[in-house]
């Protein structure tokens, strides 16, 4: 799916990753962990390509991801879901329609997917919520309505980044069920976080692989956790 | 552009244009400049038609007419005027030659001297009004015969104070036209910085768009679709107003002079129909470069 290959990182300052090498595949789960600057963020965002290597190659769906223009960039994006860290939602419009917002920028029309878009909602527990504006959810709310419209396309990649970071434990447990339930639905599933108490919790549900960053390298963290 | 693209464009997506959020003072803003362009555009159009017909007017009439003036001694001017006629006669492409009458040139010389001074007793030049046919006559030469013939006849065809006329007639309509170009750049200027302003002040919301894989194209139409609506309304507003001013101008008058010939005339009237559409066609070029430039500088 998403295969990255020597890749290297400098962002002026310094270097921030080294020679990554790590491939994501078809049905995977993969944790990515390490001290907060260590370069989650950074790895995440090589791999839906919104940052581009300073070393190396980053290879989606067997294109060079560097390669790419902004359109075909833009058909990437559709096919990897991708919950940011702060969710990131256009704050006029209902949560409703931010969930809907990639059916609507990719031309879908909108009346066809009614259903599957009430059902979403109830699959993440938002029906409720559905015409209340973005800056009124509450944490969780929000990432659940950023996980929602990152599975609305059924992306064959979901791409978390610290989904639970802002939600007490019940709630990122929940959080979890959901990339679970996903995982188990084929998607391939990355989920930065220094939560390890959840990454625990994910290894009696799912096998999980844990990806370190240490040093400016990728480490797989197996069995010590 | 595809059929489809502009049949998007122009009905729009009800949907697509909620997501970018709604800018109250600015949209108002770019309708108020847009209504002025146009308002001022439709004085400079009418400026332009009133003086490329005065143009021809005057250069048609004055080319026609033509005043031959006998300056002789009393006994003589009637023998002269009498010669000056039959040669006038004479002459191919002269229409018609007429001595004025006595009570004629005094009501000409009326204005300077008044109504109660004896213009009758002064020695005045006798004058004859000549005026030509389609073809037109042939100056010089007529003004050689005379001079063989008729010593103390000046023909006048007033070249001298025509063709600065027409000229200055010309000059105005160029500047008429220029003004419409000027019209036109600072539309295009003012909605640039306009959408400029807008695709910066919405940011956020073009990452959040990119982020979920919208193209470049379906950002882009919803700011282009936004600016062409605005200046095309504003430039249908603009016009009306200015057809109505130019309809409520005095109508052409001997009296007015040039000045009440301004304005549209027959078919004319339609031209400035054509200012709003191509102020949203500005406005669509001016907004597509933009979105353009700016969406191709973000990562």
């Amino acid at each position: 799916m998403i295969e990255l290959e020597n890749v290297g990182y400098n962002y002026g300052g310094g270097e921030l990753l080294n020679a990554v090498s790590v491939q994501l595949a078809p049905g995977s789960f993969h944790f990515l962990t390490g001290p907060s600057g260590a370069g989650k963020t950074t790895l995440l965002k090589l791999c839906y390509g919104a940052l581009n290597p300073t070393a190396g190659r980053v290879r989606a769906f067997n294109m060079d991801v560097h390669g790419l223009d902004r359109d075909q960039m833009a058909y990437l994006r559709r096919r990897v879901g991708v919950v940011h860290q702060d969710c990131r939602f256009l704050d006029h419009l209902p949560v409703i329609e931010n969930i809907a917002l990639p059916l609507l920028v990719s031309g879908r029309e909108l009346s066809h997917e009614e259903a599957n878009l009430q059902e979403l909602l109830n699959w993440v527990g938002l029906s409720e919520r559905a015409h209340a504006l973005p800056p009124e959810l509450s944490g969780g709310e929000r990432q659940r309505a950023a996980l929602a419209r990152s599975v609305i396309l059924s992306p064959d990649v979901i791409i978390a980044d610290e989904p639970t970071g802002n939600v007490d434990w019940e709630m990122s447990q929940r959080l979890l069920q959901l990339l679970v339930e996903l995982n188990r639905m084929g998607k391939t599933i990355l989920v930065a976080t220094h939560d390890l108490s959840l990454i625990r919790a994910a290894k009696n549900q799912v096998q999980a692989r844990v990806l370190r960053i240490s040093n400016r390298q990728l480490q797989l963290a197996g069995a010590d956790l | 552009m595809s059929e489809g693209r502009l049949r998007k464009l122009i009905l729009g997506d009800a949907q697509a244009d909620r997501v970018v959020p709604p800018s109250g003072f600015t949209a108002q803003l770019t309708l108020f400049v847009s209504g002025a362009m146009a308002f001022l555009a439709v004085f400079a159009l009418a400026l332009s038609m009133a003086s490329g017909r005065l143009a021809d007017q005057w250069a048609e009439e004055l080319a026609r007419a033509a005043t031959l003036r006998i300056n002789a001694p009393a006994e003589q001017r009637t023998a002269q005027t009498e010669a000056a006629l039959e040669i006038l006669r004479q002459t191919p492409g002269v229409a018609t030659a007429r001595a004025l009458t006595g009570e004629e040139q005094a009501a000409l010389l009326a204005p300077w001297f008044g109504a109660s001074v004896p213009v009758g007793d002064l020695p005045l030049p006798q004058l004859i009004e000549v005026t030509g046919d389609d073809a037109g006559y042939d100056a010089q030469g007529l003004r050689l015969r005379l001079q063989a013939e008729v010593p103390g006849a000046v023909l006048d065809d007033h070249t001298r104070w025509r063709a600065p006329l027409v000229d200055a007639a010309h000059a105005l309509r160029r500047l008429a036209w220029v003004s419409i170009l000027l019209i036109g750049g600072a539309t295009a200027a003012m909605i640039t910085l306009a959408a400029n302003a807008a695709l910066a002040a919405n940011a956020q919301v073009i990452e959040v768009l990119r982020l979920v894989g919208a193209l470049d194209s379906y950002i882009a139409q919803a700011f282009i679709r936004r600016f062409t609506l605005r200046a095309l309304t504003g430039a249908a507003a603009g016009v009306v107003l200015g057809m109505i001013g130019v309809w409520l101008m005095p109508e052409a008058s001997d009296e007015g002079g040039f000045l009440t010939g301004l304005g549209f005339q027959g078919w004319g009237w339609l031209v400035p129909l054509l200012i709003p559409p191509l102020g949203a066609l500005v406005a669509f070029a001016a907004t597509t470069r933009a979105a353009t430039k700016r969406l191709g500088e973000l990562s």
